[in-house]
This record gives structure tokens, sequence and C-alpha cells, in this order.
């Protein structure tokens, strides 16, 4: 029987990692997510199941480790925050052009630049248009609850095998170092290379046998007519991830006049607002996206004809609200409410601010 | 007594083969330009790896630089690394593989100047791989700018006037600064552009892989290799600038072993 | 006497010109051809085949493994 264990969301993810049976982690300490390394580091998975824990010299230094033992065929993951991301960025496009399949942790703080050390999801851009070089998409879910947290990381080697790409975990500071209640997966064991091979292919470079070619990771190409045909197959890739794996939750959108639309911490806020709003007699629902790429665009499409507005609530000066706009497809308003530089938004001011933007225009 | 004098065609008959490629390496063009050292020291390593009879269980790291297509020439499993990450790479692999045989091949612009630090780190964490360093003291792909290794008064298309130590700091010894890590098994420099130079270079990469093997640490074999179309001389040229003007600041030999 | 005797096959197609085998023979046996090759190289051809001892040192410092090296040891009579 799963038993309830009260837990940092940085923690859980950890505990949750050496139980989905990943064989490494490759970080680098950076708050406010380090307790994922030193959560690691304390437990020995090495002794429970043989995974690898290793502290690099830097951010460039991990996700290059990653990207040697992901190609391996590894399950194989890496976290950090906000500023080491723009440093593990050009890893993480080699490992998209490579399709290497990895879990990258994101647990956002306020930027740009140094920033502050206090939550922020500012990072959407990064994570979901690019962040690196060239045409790629990374799988990105984002957790609102320490439950998720520990849950995504499973869900996410899922994805990221099953379509040989990178996926990324997108939490911020507050998901990261707040305690709750959780339910930890069963412990599952690490995959062989035999059972490696028979669940994905024979892709990872595990040595040459006699009985196959030689296995190649590379993001280069130099022949120009060979490059578009593996950016085109990318592309081919994407349009089914889109198709298959877009997810996302409703909260009382039925009969909601105006719809929030919020991921990761803000979403945690407006289902407060729901509830205040309600008070009031503002019928307003919640739609919270769990795959920020693939954005849950349909749905919001779908509203567009039935609502009178949305409001996108962001740790960040407007980044998600773009891809709202793109589905809405002008057929309702759409405002963004944002607070930055690590500052939560109370639910009272996302209220009032719904008010002002949306329905006192109307 | 005399002998009938054999034709050419008849000691090819009759006569054994004392060399022919490795079957390591791939039956395709090289890349490299004429006389470069690239393909000997390629040569040798996939020799090494034949002869210890251990290509089902090598995985190579190629780098960025001239041999960024090593992986097209060498018939094993490869990665190829962003430029100057290979020791990182090779990290993470050694790491879930460790009873696998990997190595790095980098260059000086990938290995001394922007991978500074994951060869310094990896080197100082001893991890169990082999590093092949070719120091030809200039960034041979990009077109011949200056690198780390550029001697002093040395042209390049970035120090036209020779470099000027006062601004652009002097060569950098890495393969030195790494010999004193305790991590570091076996540090040595050897060079391809004669052929009593190739044996030496050879037996040292054998040595380094016969290290990882007994899990000693890092071995790290530099070899002092040419850039005839960098350094803007023909290859037997080269060959001679090399042996009169590099040995000087990098000398040959076991560093560390 | 018996006198040790070694032969070349040179793949003339891989070959680059790069003269680094002409340079290295110990006992002059190649040359570069005066026709170039597909890739537009002069290549390298053992002129003085007959003196060639079967030493690899040509083999050693080709960068593009162009040779394979033969050698024939007589029986030695007394």
């Amino acid at each position: 029987m799963k038993e309830a264990i009260l837990m940092k969301g940085n923690e859980a993810m950890a505990e949750a990692a050496i139980r989905a049976g990943a064989d490494a982690y490759f970080g680098y300490p950076i708050t406010p997510q380090s307790e994922v390394i030193e959560y690691l580091m304390h437990e020995e998975p090495q002794k429970r199941t043989g995974m690898v824990v290793l502290q690099a010299e830097s951010e460039l230094a991990a996700i290059n480790m990653v990207y040697g033992a992901g190609a391996c065929g590894k399950r194989v993951m890496t976290s950090s925050s906000s500023p080491g991301i723009s440093l593990k960025s050009e890893g993480i496009s080699y490992m998209a052009g490579s399709e290497i399949p990895c879990l990258i942790v994101n647990v956002m703080r306020g930027g740009p630049g140094l920033g502050t050390i206090q939550p922020g999801q500012s990072d959407y851009f990064q994570a979901t248009k690019g962040g690196g070089h060239g045409d790629y998409r990374l799988i990105v879910l984002a957790p609102s609850t320490v439950q998720e947290m520990a849950d995504f990381v499973d869900l996410s080697f899922k994805l990221a095998f099953k379509y040989r790409n990178p996926a990324m975990i997108l939490s911020d500071g507050a998901i990261g170092q707040m305690m709750e209640k959780v339910y930890l997966p069963e412990q599952k064991e690490r995959l062989s290379n035999e059972k490696i091979i028979e669940l994905y292919g024979d892709w990872a470079t595990t040595g040459k046998t006699a009985n196959r070619e030689r296995n190649i990771i590379t993001s280069l190409d130099l022949k120009p007519e060979r490059q578009e045909i593996h950016n085109i197959h990318l592309q081919e890739k994407y349009k089914m991830i889109e198709e298959n794996e877009t997810r996302y939750e409703e909260i009382r959108c039925e009969d909601a006049e105006y719809i929030m639309v919020a991921f990761g911490t803000s979403a945690r806020l407006c289902q407060k607002v729901i509830q205040l709003g309600r008070e009031k007699g503002l019928k307003l629902g919640l739609l919270r996206p769990i795959t920020l790429w693939p954005f849950p665009k349909k749905p919001i499409t779908d509203y567009a004809e039935k609502v009178k507005g949305f409001l996108s609530v962001e740790m960040n000066a407007g980044q998600m609200v773009e891809d709202i706009l793109l589905a809405v497809e002008g057929k309702a308003p759409v405002e963004h409410y944002g607070r930055m530089g690590g500052m939560i938004a109370s639910p009272s001011e996302i209220l009032q601010a719904l008010e002002e933007k949306l329905i006192s225009n109307n | 007594m005399t002998t009938s004098v054999l034709t050419p065609e008849e000691i090819i008959k009759k006569g054994k083969v004392v060399f022919k490629k490795t079957k390591l390496i791939n039956d395709v063009p090289l890349s490299y330009c004429p006389g470069c050292g690239h393909g000997v020291a390629h040569r040798i390593l996939m020799e090494v790896v034949e002869e210890m009879g251990i290509w089902e269980d090598t995985i190579g790291v190629a780098p960025v630089g001239c041999s960024v297509l090593a992986y097209d020439f060498m018939n094993i499993d490869m990665q190829q690394a962003a430029h100057g990450r290979a020791p990182a790479v090779a990290t993470g692999i050694k790491r879930v593989y460790p009873e696998k045989y990997v190595f790095t091949y980098q260059g000086d612009g990938d290995l001394a100047a922007i991978g500074t630090a994951e060869t310094i780190h990896a080197c100082n964490r001893g991890e169990n791989i082999v590093i092949i360093f070719i120091n030809n003291g200039i960034y041979g792909m990009t077109g011949g700018q200056m690198a780390p290794t550029t001697l002093e008064g040395m042209r390049s298309s970035t120090s036209p006037y020779g470099r000027m130590v006062q601004t652009m700091g002097y060569p950098i010894k890495i393969t030195e600064m790494v010999a004193m890590l305790p991590g570091v098994a076996y540090a040595t420099r050897q060079a391809v552009h004669e052929a009593k130079y190739v044996r030496k270079a050879k037996n040292a990469i054998k040595k380094a892989f016969e290290n990882q093997r007994d899990k000693k640490g890092t071995s790290i074999i530099e070899i002092v290799s040419n850039c005839n179309s960098g350094w803007k001389l023909s290859p037997v040229e080269a060959n001679k600038w090399l042996d009169e003007n590099m040995l000087d600041y990098f000398p040959l030999g076991d560093i560390k072993k | 006497m018996s006198k040790v005797r070694g032969a070349v096959v040179i793949d003339t197609e891989a070959c680059k010109g790069c003269n680094l085998c002409v340079v290295a023979c110990p006992t002059d046996v190649l040359k570069l051809h005066e026709h170039v090759n597909l890739k537009g190289y002069n290549p390298a051809y053992p002129a003085n085949h007959d003196a060639c001892t079967g030493c690899k040192i040509c083999a050693l410092v080709c960068p593009d493994m162009c040779f394979t090296v033969y050698q024939y040891k007589p029986e030695k009579s007394a």
C-alpha cells in the first residue's frame, strides 16, 4: 500500500528518480534546487539501485555528461535553476539534434541574469521555444504540486524514450521548496542493456557488436540535403508529439465566463481566485496546461467561442500569453497579469486584475 | 650461389603481408588535407584497439575541429561532442559503462581553450578514460586562427604579425599542467611525423588503454602534429618546421608515468 | 646471398600526393607520379621497386593509409 510522506518538492523528485530506475544523475548546485543533488548524495542510490550520482564542475559539464550517458541508451537526468539552464542550453540543443532522450529539470527563479533566488516563471520562452540554437522542441511538463514533481519524473522518462527526445520538468522555486503530502511511486528496476534495446531499439552507443553497423550519435551533417532531411524528421516527430501528448487540467471551466490560464505555482493561486470570484458571483475557471510544449491549443481555441475572456496568470512579464493569443485567434479578449523578480501575486490582486482588465472593459 | 631475382609481383604473391590497413578504419577517403597527422593518429589508435581485441567494448568521442568527422573513419560506436566538452561526454559514458573502453580525440583549441575546465576536471577526478590530444598549434578547421598552443611569434590568421605574448598570452602546456593532478596516471607527449615517432606514439596509446583496463586513472597522450594548410607550408616542409620549432617548446617524452 | 625483398601496393586513388612517403623511404623506392589521380593529386608509385625491403616506413608515415606492404625472405642456403 502506498504511504503518504511529507516532503519537499525537490526531494520528492530526487526520490522519484531513484524509484523510476534512473541510471544516472549529473548536476551542479544552484539555488533553489540544490536539495536534488544533496538528497541523492545522501541517499547513495549507487547502493540501492546502482544509480550513478556525480557532481560536475559546471552546468556545461553536467549536461554533457548527460549527453554521453544518455547516448548510451541510459535513463539520465540533470536539474538546475534558470541561470544554470542557460548554460545547459548548448548541450540541450545538441541532445535535441542528436535525439538523445533525457530528463532536464528547471526549478525556475526570477531573472534575467543572476536575478533572484526567489521563484519565477520567466523561462517559459526558453523552455518552449528554444533556449538553445536551432529548430528543436523539448517535451515540457509543468508540475503544480509536490505529487506532480514526483510523478512527472517517470512520465518524462517514458515520453523522452518514446520519442527519443529530451524532456523537461519546468517547475519553480516555490514548488521545489514547499513541503506537501506525497505518495511515492513503487521502486522500479533499472533496465538492462538488453531490455533497453528490446524496448527502444538498437540506436545507442553500447559498443559495436558484429551483428550490427556502428552507432553514431551526432547532430552534425555537413551535407545540407541530409541535414534538411534530418530536420524534416524532427519536425514530423514534434507534430506527432503535439497530436498525442498534449496534457492539461480544467477546473470549473464548464460554466465559466472567464478562464484563467496558468501553470505551476500560478495555477495554485488561481484555484483560490476561482473561489474568491465565485463567492462574488463571477463565473471563473482555470485551464492549467500540464504540458507547456505541446501547448494545449485546442481546448483554448474551443473555449474562445464560449467565454468572455482569458487571463494569463504568470510569474513573468507575459510569455505564455503569446501562445494563448495564438490559440484564441482574436475570438475573445486575452489579458496577462504577472509579477516579476521573484514576487508571487496574491489571489485577491489576481482577482482585482481580472476584474479591471476583462470585466470593467466589457 | 645466386637466386633468381624476384619481380615485385612475385614478392606480392609469395611474400607475407607485413602491413595493411586496420579493419577498424573504414574504406572512405579521409577528409584531412594532404600530409595531415590526423590520419596517422587515427590509424595507430585503431590499430591499438584492434590488437587489444576491444573494439566491441570501445566507445569513442569525437571533438569539434578538423577531426569532428573522426566517427566517419573509425569503425566503432562513437559520439560527437560539443566543442570542448568531450571529457564530460566521456565521463558520462564511462560512469554508466565502467567496463567499456572510452576515449576522446581532441585538438588543441577543443581541449586546451574552450574545453580547459572539462579537461582539467575529468583529469582531476581521475576519470578512467584515454584522452588523445592532437596539438598542431593552430585552429585548422576554421581556417588557421591562433590556438592556445600557437608558439610565440608564430603567425596565424588572428596573429598575422606573430603571437605577441604580452597581449595574447603564452602557448599553454596543458599536458604538463594536468600531469601534476593525482588523478592522472599517465601523461606523455608524442609525435607522428617520422616512422620512429609513430612507433613510440603507438606504444604510448597502447599503454594508455592498458591503464584504462587496469583502472589506473586518466591517461593523456599529446601528439605534436602538423597543419601544413594552416602553417602555409608543404607537407614535407611542415614536418621539418615542426621538428625544428615545435619540439623545443613541446619536448617529446613521458611527463608522468 | 639471401636478401630480404619487399614490395608495396599503393591505393593511388586514396593517395593525396603529400610526398611524405617519398621523403621517408630509406632506399628511395618511391616517387610522385607525373599524372594525377581522380582527385587531382599526383600519387606516389614505386619507381625503383626492386630496391624495396618491405621496411614499412612508408606505411607508418602515410596519413591516408594507402600502403599494403609485402616482404619476402628467401630460405637461407648453406
